[in-house]
């Protein structure tokens, strides 16, 4: 029950942020910082015997073009998420990722969070365990932050508000340019 | 005539009271041929055409201008006149008539013999009377095509109306909706502008009227019949808006106010606009309004996310820089370019030299798209720009900052088409020469690959532009290139200096013979280094040769490769001796341009090469030691790098060539070879079972005659057939018997058509006729008559499967023989009437097959549809679709893959037919992503991404099962399969979704 309401009480925050959000950008002019090109292929990729495990570029190239939910910009170019920040281990089944809000107070770092953990939760193999939380020391409030994206359930609760799961997916559709 | 006029009359009557539409046609055929005249018809319609009734009026009119339309060429000028001066009368009678009248005017229009003075007064009445846009679509049209008519044909008396013309154009096409229309009118608005017509005081109305669709924001209702694009709009409108300077300062500032927009279309459009104007405008319109152009285009750039507008705001940019420095100079009036200039480099010159380097590719981009503008423009830039980069390498010590900024240079050393200097001009980098090519040879020396990368860009594109290399600095070049390629190993940085070489050397080739070839050719042939180092070795030699004179020196290294691993005496690999192989052909592809380089071909290469085989095979006959040049893998090496060179050959040579091949293959003349040390006596073309050694070099052969050209002749060609008859048929070695087969192909597809032709043909069909067994060599005859057997032999059980794969040989280009590169008669459009001829035939055998034969016809078919042009693919397949989603099922994975890349494009426009299939093709296409083989799976996934576009309604019944399914390939140990699977669940959970698609 109470975890219910702590659900509904996320919701009803990233609700706000996400009205406010529309009309002022809280952070206007971000530094832009370079796309990385595509992954080059090898020749072990193109072997059929050889199994390629799952490494931190690929889990990289999965998030780095999440689109930023205020800006006409990528995840990547606005350096949130960098691909030293990215750890994973296959025989494991473990992700780790960490992202960094482009300002301390940014109100949007819930959804990108959100954003980032749906995103691998529909790419990945379900036998990972996946843990999205913001870089050490970059976030206001972090903690509170980190422990909602923790949270099975809110997460799950958060994704059943169609107005916030519109959000999230137009932060994962693909850009037509 | 009596009984004529009774006729017309009928007709008339029929027409008018019995609303016959049908008579008009017939009318106008009575006019077109003779039987009444225009004066009769109206005669004749004289009673309806006063009729108090405007419905009479009105049908009566419409004969008249149905007829006019058919028949206006035939008029006379006093015809016209007098139809004319009815019509325009017309334009003041009830509204019902004015259609009919308007149709009536534009047929009258379009006459050659308009008389002097009606195009004005046409107009006016039309100015005057009409009120255009409460006209329908169709009558509105009708007036744009009438000024459209009266344009082509009486320019100067419209220009004499001067600005009224102007006025009441404007007043009838404002407010115009229809796209067709709008089409209409830009084309009517460009003429005024291009044609130089007077826009007296009307310059702003005009403007406003068509700006106003600006930018222009089109989407075609879906089955459009009438195919207009937005492009089309787009272009039309913006050749109205940028056709005169004298639309400048309304313009300029609608463009600044559009790039505010939110929309990304609008900000391309408004963009491409602007780069437009640079073509037409002067300094003079632009001055006013640099300052608020620049920096849009500057917030543009930087904080967009869209390549396409970025690159949009570039051209832009460059082509405000390109107006300004055509600009002429006045002595009292500052250079505007300089001013210009000065402002962009004073915004983002500072963005270079911070400390993190923040925003650098966007004011470098900037910078060098104003750069690339004009060769003043980068004087100017360079000027300022190159010193504070090279400083600020100087400073850096991270290899990532370097090797950005180095990145930076690049861009600044690569001229442009425009900025190119003029002859007698000089590079604008001289001044920086010896500090670039410093810079550039201690990024050479760093460690990091990256950074060595860029390097070898920057050096190529230095070494490109005269003037920036001295002698020396060549040299050092030359000894670091030859460095890197000995010691490093990086697959990407050996590419990178592999193809600056081969740029370098093709400027100064002195250099590369006396330095890196001695270096290259001691370290591939001291037999001490290792084979990934030799390899390099190898093909950096393949790229440095493009000269004549490299090639001299560096193939007889690769000669020697060959002759050493022959004896033995180095050990290299199979695989080693087939890419120096690879390496020669590659320099054989330059023979194609250069006659000398072909002659050396001819003369040296060639003989060496067969000279090496023929005692390779000799030796393994004889020692039964067994030399690399034995091998299939490197004779299949061998025959491209002749074919290649033959290719090129000119007429004299090429005859001499063929003759010494045919009588060495014939006759064992091996006189012309190299080092004579062989049997007098050899006999190539015999089949004997202990010669299989000698009977494969039969694919030289091939090599060197398939490839001549079509006019050379062949001597002794009736005999050398009727041997590789009998080496196809009677040979039991593979190798052979399939380079034999495709020899005489090659030699029976250059032969004319005629009896000879045709003799040698009916013998070989008889032949295969009674060995039905060796009709697996592909490709004996034309593709025809070979066809047939393949086609009788479908039914057989054993021989189905090859006999299907040769459907593959056949629609297939053959990479050794019968394509267009070795001269071969190729005819247009083989390929799709072959589909024709025999798609059917494959559908009823298949429908008439039994079960465990039907994957024969799959395949066949498969094998063909793959091979056919996209475009001839998308309209044939709906027919095919229920025997492709068959082959789907079809166990054979060659067939699944070929299907589905098939399937693939047809699913981004799926055919009706496809509507109904969705089940079957779900469940065959999801079975397949866990085939076992990594091709198809990806190739599936691709096809269910693929259908995640059909319209929603259609596809969102099967989302919970595709998304089920496609966890499954999340976890496939293949990367390149997980990343399709990724992309196509990604889509497939937005299907359907809030924010989705």
């Amino acid at each position: 029950m109470n975890s219910h309401q702590q659900a509904n009480r996320f919701t009803q925050r990233e609700l706000q942020v996400i009205m406010s959000g529309g009309t002022r950008l809280e952070n206007a002019n971000p530094l832009i910082f370079q796309r990385s090109g595509d992954r080059l292929l090898t020749a072990t990729d193109e072997d059929e015997d050889a199994a390629d495990p799952i490494d931190d570029r690929e889990i990289f190239d999965l998030i780095r073009s999440i689109n930023d939910p205020e800006h006409p910009l990528s995840l990547e170019e606005l350096n949130v998420v960098e691909q030293m920040r990215v750890n994973v281990n296959d025989e494991e089944s473990t992700v780790s990722v960490e992202f960094t809000p482009t300002i301390p107070h940014c109100s949007m770092a819930t959804l990108i969070g959100l954003s980032l953990k749906v995103k691998l939760l529909r790419s990945l193999p379900d036998r990972f365990k996946i843990d999205v939380h913001i870089t050490p020391g970059t976030h206001a409030s972090e903690d509170a932050v980190n422990k909602q994206l923790a949270d099975k359930e809110r997460v799950a609760a958060a994704l059943e508000n169609s107005q916030l799961l519109e959000v999230v997916n137009q932060c994962l559709s693909t850009r037509t340019m | 005539m009596a009984a004529d006029n009774s006729v017309l009359l009928g007709l008339v009557e029929e027409f008018v009271s019995g609303q016959v539409d049908s008579k008009a046609a017939e009318t106008s055929t009575g006019v077109k041929n003779g039987q009444f005249t225009i004066l009769q018809l109206v005669e004749a319609l004289g009673v309806s055409l006063s009729s108090s009734q405007p419905q009479t009026r009105g049908r009566g009119v419409q004969l008249l201008s149905q007829v006019l339309q058919e028949c206006y060429s035939s008029l006379s000028e006093r015809e016209v006149e007098v139809l004319l001066a009815f019509y325009e009368n017309r334009l003041k009678d009830h509204y019902v008539i004015i259609p009919h009248v308007l149709q009536g005017l534009k047929a009258l229009t379009k006459c050659s013999v308009l008389p002097p003075g009606s195009a004005v007064s046409v107009l006016k009445s039309i100015f005057q009377d009409i009120h255009v846009q409460s006209l329908m679509l169709a009558e509105r049209s009708c007036v744009y095509n009438i000024l459209i008519s009266l344009m082509e044909s009486k320019e100067e008396e419209l220009k004499g109306l001067g600005a009224d013309f102007i006025f009441g154009f404007v007043q009838s096409v404002d407010g115009e909706r229809d796209p067709r229309n709008l089409l209409l009118a830009f084309q009517v608005a460009r003429n005024i502008i291009q044609r130089g017509y007077d826009l007296g005081k009307f310059v702003e109305e005009l403007f406003e009227v068509m700006s106003c669709y600006f930018p222009i924001d089109f989407s075609p209702p879906p089955s459009d019949p009438r195919g207009i694009t937005q492009e089309e709009l787009v272009l039309s409108l913006r050749a109205v808006l940028t056709g005169t300077s004298q639309f400048a300062e309304f313009l300029l500032p609608l463009i600044i106010e559009k790039l505010d927009s939110d929309i990304q279309s609008a900000k391309v459009d408004s963009l491409q606009t602007l780069a437009a104007c640079g073509l037409t405008y002067s300094h003079k319109e632009l001055a006013e309004f640099l300052p608020g152009l620049w920096s849009s285009i500057r917030r543009e750039v930087s904080q967009t996310a869209s390549e396409r507008v970025e690159s949009a705001g570039l051209s832009a940019l460059s082509a405000l820089v390109s107006c300004l420095s055509r600009s002429v100079l006045n002595s009292d009036s500052e250079d505007v370019l300089q001013v210009f200039l000065s402002l962009v480099l004073k915004d983002c010159q500072h963005h270079l030299c911070e400390p993190d380097l923040k925003l650098v590719w966007p004011s470098a981009k900037l910078l060098q798209a104003a750069a690339g503008a004009s060769y003043r423009a980068s004087l100017i830039v360079s000027a300022a720009i190159i010193p504070a980069l090279l400083e600020q390498y100087n400073n850096r010590t991270q290899c990532a900052h370097r090797r950005t900024l180095l990145e930076v240079l690049q861009g600044f050393v690569q001229p442009t088409a425009l900025s190119r200097p003029a002859d007698g001009e000089d590079s604008v980098l001289v001044a920086f020469q010896q500090s670039l090519c410093g810079v550039v040879f201690s990024a050479l020396t760093e460690s990091s690959a990256g950074l060595q990368v860029t390097a070898t860009r920057v050096l190529s594109a230095l070494g490109q532009q005269p003037g920036l290399m001295a002698q020396t600095d060549v040299e050092k070049a030359v000894d670091h290139l030859s460095r890197l390629i000995l010691e490093e190993d990086d697959p990407k940085l050996s590419s990178a200096v592999v193809e600056c070489s081969g740029s370098l050397a093709h400027l100064h080739p002195k250099a590369f013979i006396s330095r890196l070839i001695p270096r290259l050719k001691e370290e591939i042939l001291s037999g001490q280094s290792d084979a990934a180092v030799r390899q390099r070795c190898v093909t950096a030699l393949a790229s440095v040769s493009s000269l004549a004179s490299v090639v001299q020196e560096s193939t007889p290294v690769l000669l020697q490769v060959l002759a050493s691993a022959h004896t033995g005496s180095c050990g290299f690999s199979v695989e080693e001796v087939a890419a120096v192989c690879i390496s020669l052909q590659k320099i054989a592809e330059h023979a194609r341009d250069s006659e000398e380089i072909g002659r050396f071909f001819h003369d040296i290469i060639i003989p060496h090469l067969l000279g090496l085989c023929l005692q390779a095979a000799l030796q393994t006959r004889d020692a039964g030691h067994s030399s690399p040049l034995t091998d299939e893998a490197v004779l299949s090496a061998i025959v491209p790098v002749m074919s290649t060179a033959c290719a090129a050959l000119r007429s004299e040579s090429a005859s001499r060539m063929a003759a010494q091949a045919v009588s060495l293959f014939l006759d064992g003349d091996v006189s012309f070879l190299p080092e004579n040390a062989f049997p007098s006596k050899i006999q190539l073309l015999q089949s004997r079972a202990e010669s299989g050694g000698l009977s494969q070099l039969v694919c030289l052969l091939m090599a060197c005659v398939c490839s001549l050209p079509r006019s050379v002749e062949i001597p002794e060609i009736d005999r050398l057939l009727l041997q590789l008859e009998d080496l196809s048929c009677t040979c039991t070695h593979l190798f052979s018997f399939t380079s034999a087969a495709k020899c005489f192909a090659g030699l029976v597809n250059k032969r004319p058509a005629g009896e000879a032709l045709d003799a040698v043909l009916e013998r070989v069909m008889k032949r295969i006729s009674v060995e039905l067994e060796n009709t697996s060599s592909g490709q004996r005859t034309q593709a025809f008559t070979l066809l047939l057997w393949l086609f009788a032999l479908l039914s057989d059980p054993t021989l189905g499967s090859q006999a299907a794969d040769g459907f593959g040989v056949l629609m297939s280009d053959c990479l050794d023989v019968l394509n267009r590169g070795c001269h071969a008669d190729v005819r247009i459009m083989y390929r799709q009437r072959f589909f024709a001829e025999n798609s059917t035939k494959l559908v009823q055998g298949f429908n008439s097959a039994e079960q465990e034969k039907k994957s024969c016809y799959l395949k066949a078919l498969s094998h063909i549809v793959s091979n056919l042009p996209r475009q001839v693919q998308l309209t044939e397949l709906p027919a095919l679709l229920p025997l492709l989603l068959e082959a789907l099922s079809c166990a054979d994975q060659a067939v699944q893959l070929s299907t589905l890349s098939c399937l693939q494009p047809v699913l981004l426009e799926p055919p009706e037919a496809l509507r109904n299939q969705l089940e079957a093709l779900f469940s065959r296409l999801l079975a397949l992503t866990t085939s076992p083989a990594m091709k198809v799976r990806i190739a599936s996934l691709q096809c269910v991404h693929a259908l995640s576009r059909l319209p929603e309604h259609t596809v969102l019944p099967f989302r919970a099962r595709v998304l089920k399914a496609l966890a499954v390939p999340l976890d496939d140990k293949k990367r390149l399969v997980r990343k399709e699977a990724v992309a196509a669940r990604a889509e497939w959970f937005l299907l359907g979704s809030p924010g989705g698609r």
